[in-house]
């Protein structure tokens, strides 16, 4: 088992489980956050559970932060050893001839992801812990009134074009270390049953849901 | 055609290489890549100069001893092919070819564009074998029913001649594709299953030891291959290896 931990397969396959477990974190991010675009109150709602839910909060939030730290490390440790595997460069590297830019620059694809998710984790999970549990107001409301405040939060974050340039560039990155990435971890895992079928639904994944991400941000940035 | 080669130079292991430029004339498009190469030596020869070291031996694309990275791309731009069966009509008249060698840690240049590829060797004794009693009474291997597409995955993935063109090709100078085809080649077969356990982990092991990259699955190495080697192995090679660490601990 030892001999497990310095293997690279066993590396890979810890690589592929942990953004399968991101990738699926995603369609439930993404599936709350779309709620906001057809009603304000079951946004609210909906965020309220997740934000005051001991189970989300105190289990699958920190389950979450280790998996995102983990394939973010291991993405970055990964790469170092790979660099190392070839300490001479080549001359001419005609990389685009055999592979896609995708699957070559994942490294690109997820450093812009991860100043994305510094950016997205001050403006929201900063914001989210210091009102929580610093100041210590569990109620969700805007103080005053009997509203819940998450809608409003989000609406006034998405009103800085800046912002949701930002934002965007982020989701379009995330697409394309989607695009190699979703079937890469089938692959990475040994899955080759239902191949084609695992490809269509990577590449539908990878284009649906950051263009739906896309469009929330831009929801709220026009009716701002 | 004339054409202006860049080629890697390198007097051995310790030296420091660079590429030097060369010019070659009258090259005929039939010529194979390696003929044109040997106009180039016999020049070079003529003028009293060292001509260039490249390895080569059958030259019909059976042996995996040819091996140059020709314009980025190992075997050269042609698809299923090694470099001995490259022809010069991929190239056109006044082309400039920078032709370098295998580029990877656990390929150390030996001398100009031969490298070192007794790493594969190494990753092969670890565990690509099967043990059997040679006392006379070997059984007869077509006595073993063997189902047609087992036979035919298996004989696919013995193709590999070894040439080292997936390390070559993959940005992570990483050695999966061909240590799968020589798991999967026994894997496949029932000749192989009893020693299939220790194989995978054992051939695995070898393989990272000598400091071949990590897989990440660009594909690379399956569109260069000159045998067409699936990535289909690679992924049986991560079934075994994650079914006998199960296994084995």
């Amino acid at each position: 088992m030892s001999g497990l931990i310095k293997s690279s397969i066993a590396r890979k396959v810890a690589m592929a489980l942990s953004a399968l477990f991101l990738i699926i974190f995603l369609l439930l991010h993404f599936s709350v956050n779309f709620i906001s675009v057809f009603s304000e109150d079951v946004f609210n709602e909906a965020s309220h559970f997740m934000g005051t839910n001991p189970l989300v909060q105190f289990l699958m939030q920190p389950i979450l932060i280790v998996g995102v730290v983990f394939h973010f490390v291991m993405g970055f440790v990964l790469e170092a050893k790979n660099k190392a595997a070839r300490p001479v460069k080549y001359t001419k590297y005609s990389g685009g001839e055999n592979a896609s830019w995708m699957s070559r620059n994942m490294l690109v694809s997820g450093a812009v992801i991860l100043a994305f998710l510094v950016l997205h984790f001050y403006d929201f999970w900063v914001h989210e812990i210091t009102v929580k549990y610093v100041e210590g107001d569990m109620s969700g409301l805007i103080p005053g009134t009997e509203h819940l405040r998450y809608y409003e939060e989000m609406h006034e974050k998405f009103a800085d074009p800046i912002r949701v340039a930002f934002y965007c560039l982020g989701f379009v990155l995330l697409s394309l270390h989607l695009l190699h990435g979703f079937q890469s971890a089938f692959q990475s895992m040994g899955i080759r049953k239902f191949r084609n079928v695992i490809v269509k639904l990577g590449n539908i994944y990878a284009i649906v849901i950051p263009l739906g991400f896309i469009f929330i941000a831009l929801f709220h940035f026009i009716t701002k | 055609m004339n054409l202006t080669l860049k080629i890697w130079r390198q007097k051995d292991s310790k030296a420091k290489g660079q590429m030097v430029d060369y010019k070659v004339t009258d090259i005929s498009e039939h010529m194979s890549f390696l003929e044109m190469m040997d106009v180039l030596n016999e020049g070079l020869v003529a003028k009293g100069e060292e001509p260039v070291a490249f390895d080569h031996d059958c030259r019909e694309g059976i042996c995996g001893m040819c091996s140059l990275q020709i314009n980025g791309e190992p075997h050269g731009p042609d698809r299923g092919i090694t470099t001995c069966q490259l022809h010069m009509r991929m190239f056109k008249d006044g082309d400039t070819i920078v032709i370098e060698p295998w580029r990877a840690a656990a390929f150390p240049v030996i001398k100009d564009l031969i490298v070192d590829r007794t790493a594969f060797e190494r990753i092969q004794q670890a565990g690509g074998y099967i043990s059997v009693n040679t006392s006379g009474n070997t059984q007869d291997a077509n006595a073993i029913p063997i189902s047609k597409e087992a036979a035919d995955k298996a004989m696919d993935a013995a193709t590999c001649i070894g040439c080292g063109a997936c390390v070559a090709a993959c940005k992570n100078a990483s050695a999966m594709l061909f240590t799968s085809a020589k798991v999967s080649q026994f894997a496949l077969l029932p000749q192989g299953r009893v020693e299939a356990t220790d194989r995978v982990m054992n051939m695995v092991k070898q393989m990272d030891l000598e400091g071949f990259g990590n897989c990440t699955n660009t594909g690379a190495c399956e569109v260069e291959c000159p045998k067409g080697i699936s990535l289909e192995n690679i992924a049986r090679m991560n079934r075994e290896y994650l079914a006998a660490s199960v296994a084995k601990s």
